[in-house]
């Protein structure tokens, strides 16, 4: 194990994290956590899709693990109805990949952008 | 640094989050931010409330004088003990906020005409019916009125008004209400001017069909002309059961009103209207024709404990948030508890240590309509009483929803707002200049009947509360520990001559003006009678010899109060139980009458085999609308198809809705005139179609839905109705459907597809006061909560929960207290 294959891991974790920890703030928009994605891409050396993708699981795993605990924790009362509301056909399961796939992408692409602004 | 792949990465971004964060059109409405709506840290997520959440809070607040403590049991009802009065209702506020904030903030934009400003143009003809109904005009004079006459209502809404805010005030974009994030808006400061608009709603609820049912009376009796009119639209109710029993003598009326001299002729005939106009808006829905309620009291010579008890249940639009919250408030001035409105202070339903009330709408005719003679285009005077009037200029704003505003400008007369003219008509106003007079308009201290009530200790107390109570008129019904019990039918009611104000009147002519307020003490009152029990269902209050005319008798259901006061003559030995088994029963009064009149008419042997099926199942029918009864479904499709049969082409060639004849008058027909001339079918010329035939034919006609029912496997009555609790913007997903109860129109238990008994309680006033209640939903307005409908099944089960009515040091270790909210000063 060396400290470049740790690059990615790192990025995933620090990905998670920083979406969660800004998302504690719920004075701020839903989407700073983008801009936190963005920071970290440029911090942490990799090639631009490798970004992409630590970007987009480290928001799709926080996003898909929030989303799943609060829904178990509510016996998926509300994501039912939602998923009603939304042309869902009331699956919770597809409400919960659906809410991953969002912050996936966002956070895929700002990480993506991050990434583009680093010297080669 | 790569310039070109940066720029396009970041364009896709920002683009990306941008589309994440609009409404995106989506058929006639719009989805909400979904980036926003799905994130867990922001969005929906947010509101799934753990199903074993806490509630346990300790909040500082500046406005307090002193702490309070709040309990809240397992059903999430309030329990509120505070060491001062404002201090209670600061805290109401906070809570009702809590836990019903959207609904609050919703219901008082409806009735101040400012739907368009959060839901686009569609609503735009909603909020102009009810800016120029007068509804913001009419909060304006209340809120003026408390002003500067009742320093003590003032503070009451002042604080309660605080303590809305106050939980505002802590709220994140995050923590939002569920529908604000779904239809992306947010919530505004509350003002005392919304309670007042909150109660100015329940007033047009209640007394506001008038705006509609006036104009498509009027209309019915222009295309049938008013001989044929009377007698399709008779006032004539002969198997009436006043409120006020038959054979009350009646004080001598004050004021004697004078019919006008010119009314045969320029008012009940047909009057052509002045002008013609094609600028048509869509009024809202008018209210529900079975907004109204049961209650009534026994006396303690009728029940099995001695001391008396008191029932009360209100039938309203089912909705999920409920209309209702339970709550308890006690302060060293009073102990109290009941169902309470979000948006307003008090206990508006319910008991307190001493006694019990309850209310059922009066139905009397409080709105009327005056046709305007405009000098010119300028609407800047009107020609009344011999002179040209001036009128002021009243101008309202309407924000619309990415559109610009809109400018209402309203003539307003000595009446009221000029509400039809020139630039708002309907299809029932038809051209015609119109002014409104409601009692509605009235500056009102309602708030302070509630705020007496709850604090009165005996029936004195009782009636200087009700006396001020002005719009919209109800049946105060009234029962006490110490063993009195009386029902009072209170409000602003006008001294009306025989069918004034039935239709539009004229402008012109002064002697059409209203010719005073009834004063309190002439209005019905009934005070421990020897019978032991009083009781209203919206029926007429008192019979044809009191000197005032109530309004016409569509307003007065007949059945209901017919079977609450045949089952409570012959009840003794009463108890809670049997007073909730009342309140829930199914039987069928009109049925009683109806099924044998029609039955006479019946020509089986003619019958289709299906019709015949349909007919048996019918005649085999027990009477009650339980749920699982086929005979109560025959029955109502039978009686539908046939009244059709007989109106319906009467009655659809007319251009605009028209007024359909009240079922009586069917019935009343049936049994003694079978060469009724109106059942002849105007459209088969040359043949003259009987009774009989008509009757028959609509059976046939019914035997068809019957097929399709029994297809569908929809015969039952409970699949039929299909009862449900619509969500108040009717999105499917947050309602309920097909409930599992049964009633009906004209039943006890005046349950129907939207509309019911939307809080039920039994009080028995004894010492510790036994009460029951429950409503259809839930103390939370949150659909991520559980306990946004628990109560629902129950509700429809028939059954009741025993309410907690307990001191602060019983209730503290009561088992079915469960979280503690600490209030205090900051």
């Amino acid at each position: 194990m060396n400290k470049e294959s740790l690059k990615i891991p790192i990025s995933i974790l620090l990905s998670a994290l920083a979406t969660f920890a800004i998302g504690l703030y719920g004075e701020l928009p839903w989407w700073s956590f983008a801009v936190a994605n963005f920071i970290i891409a440029i911090a942490i050396p990799l090639k631009p899709w490798v970004h992409f993708l630590t970007g987009a699981l480290g928001v799709g795993a926080i996003w898909a693990g929030l989303a799943t605990g609060i829904d178990a924790a509510n016996n998926h009362i509300l994501s039912t109805k939602v998923a009603s509301i939304l042309p869902l056909q009331g699956s919770y399961v597809l409400l919960i990949v659906i809410t991953a796939l969002v912050g996936a992408l966002v956070g895929g692409f700002a990480s993506l952008t991050g990434a583009y602004l680093r010297k080669k | 640094m790569r310039i070109l792949p940066f720029i396009a990465s970041a364009i896709v971004t920002v683009g990306l989050v941008s589309v994440l964060n609009t409404q995106l059109p989506s058929g006639t409405a719009k989805t909400p931010k979904l980036g926003y709506f799905l994130s867990p840290q922001h969005g929906f997520w947010k509101n799934a409330e753990k199903i074993d959440a806490g509630f346990d809070a300790s909040i500082f607040a500046k406005d307090l004088k002193g702490k309070v403590d709040v309990y809240l049991d397992d059903r999430l009802v309030p329990h509120i003990y505070a060491d001062q009065d404002e201090d209670a209702y600061f805290v109401q506020g906070y809570l009702h906020a809590k836990f019903r904030l959207w609904q609050m903030d919703f219901q008082t934009r409806v009735a101040a005409g400012r739907l368009s400003e959060i839901a686009g143009a569609d609503k735009l003809s909603i909020d102009r019916f009810f800016r120029r109904l007068g509804m913001v005009y009419g909060a304006e004079q209340t809120e003026k009125y408390i002003n500067d006459n009742n320093p003590v209502m003032k503070a009451t809404v002042d604080a309660y008004t605080a303590g809305v805010n106050a939980y505002l005030q802590q709220l994140s974009p995050a923590d939002l209400p569920f529908e604000y994030k779904l239809m992306n808006y947010a919530p505004e400061a509350w003002t005392p001017k919304k309670t007042y608009l909150f109660l100015m709603f329940m007033s047009y609820d209640l007394t506001g069909r008038s705006a509609t049912a006036d104009l498509q009376l009027t209309n019915t009796r222009d295309y049938l002309g008013y001989d044929l009119f009377e007698k399709l639209y008779t006032n004539q109710q002969d198997s009436l059961d006043p409120i006020i029993p038959k054979g009350t003598l009646f004080a001598m009326p004050s004021i004697v009103p004078q019919k006008p001299l010119s009314a045969d002729s320029a008012y009940l005939k047909k009057q052509p209207p002045m002008m013609a106009i094609n600028n048509y808006s869509i009024p809202p829905q008018a209210p529900d024709k079975n907004n109204g309620s049961n209650n009534w009291a026994v006396a303690g010579s009728k029940t099995k404990s001695g001391r008396p008890i008191l029932c009360s249940d209100p039938h309203l639009g089912l909705n999920l948030p409920s209309l209702w919250y339970e709550v308890q408030i006690t302060t060293p001035t009073h102990s109290t508890y009941g169902a309470s409105f979000p948006g307003s202070p008090a206990v508006i339903i319910g008991f307190n240590d001493s006694l019990a009330w309850g209310v059922t709408n009066a139905g009397r005719d409080v709105l009327d309509y005056y046709e305007l003679k405009f000098k010119d285009s300028t609407q800047k005077e009107y020609w009344h009483n011999g002179a040209w009037q001036a009128t002021t200029n009243r101008q309202e704003i309407i924000k619309v929803k990415d559109s610009s505003d809109v400018i209402e400008n309203i003539a307003m007369t000595h009446w009221g707002p000029a509400m039809f003219d020139a630039h708002y008509q309907n299809p029932q106003s038809k051209g015609r200049n119109l002014a409104v007079k409601w009692t509605g308009h009235n500056a009102s201290t309602g708030v302070e009947t509630f705020y007496k009530l709850n604090r009165a200790k005996n029936f004195d107390d009782y009636l200087s509360a009700i006396s001020l109570w002005k719009c919209p008129g109800q049946n105060f019904v009234f029962a006490s520990k110490s063993g009195d019990i009386a029902i009072k039918q209170q409000g602003s009611f006008i001294a009306r001559w025989d069918r004034q104000g039935d239709f539009i009147m004229p402008g012109t002519d002064s002697s059409y003006d209203w010719q005073g307020i009834i004063p309190n003490e002439e209005n019905p009152m009934m005070k421990n009678p020897l019978r032991g029990f009083v009781s209203s269902a919206n029926q007429k209050s008192v019979e044809a010899t009191y000197p005032y005319y109530l309004g016409t008798a569509s307003s007065f259901p007949l059945y209901r109060g017919i079977s609450v006061n045949k089952h409570l003559a012959k009840m003794s030995q009463i108890t809670p139980l049997d007073m909730q088994q009342l309140q829930t029963d199914n039987y069928n009064v009109f049925a009683e009458v109806a099924r044998p009149a029609l039955v006479k008419f019946i020509e089986s042997s003619k019958l289709s085999y299906d019709a015949q099926k349909m007919v048996q199942e019918m005649n085999n029918w027990d009477l009650y609308n339980n749920e699982n009864s086929k005979g109560i479904t025959a029955f109502k499709i039978i009686w539908d198809s046939v009244e059709y049969a007989v109106w319906g082409d009467e009655l659809a060639g007319a251009e605009v809705p028209l007024t359909k004849p009240e079922a009586y008058v069917l019935l009343d027909q049936m049994n003694k005139d079978s060469n009724f001339t109106v059942a002849d079918d105007i459209r088969t010329k040359g043949k003259v179609e009987t009774l009989k035939e008509q009757v028959n034919l609509g059976i046939e006609k019914a035997a068809i839905k019957w097929k399709e029912l029994e297809k569908d496997n929809q015969l039952t009555w409970a699949q039929f109705k299909a009862t449900r609790v619509l969500h108040l913007t009717k999105t499917p997903a947050l309602s309920r459907f097909n409930l599992p109860i049964g009633g009906g129109v004209n039943i006890i238990n005046a349950t129907t597809e939207t509309h019911g008994p939307s809080w039920r309680m039994v009080v028995h006033l004894t010492d510790e006061i036994e009460a029951y209640g429950l409503y259809p939903g839930g103390q939370s307005g949150n659909p991520g909560s559980p306990y946004y409908d628990s109560f629902v099944d129950t509700w429809a089960a028939g059954k009741y929960y025993r309410l907690l009515f307990l001191p602060k040091d019983k209730i503290k270790s009561d088992s079915r207290t469960k979280w503690h909210i600490q209030f205090s000063k900051a």
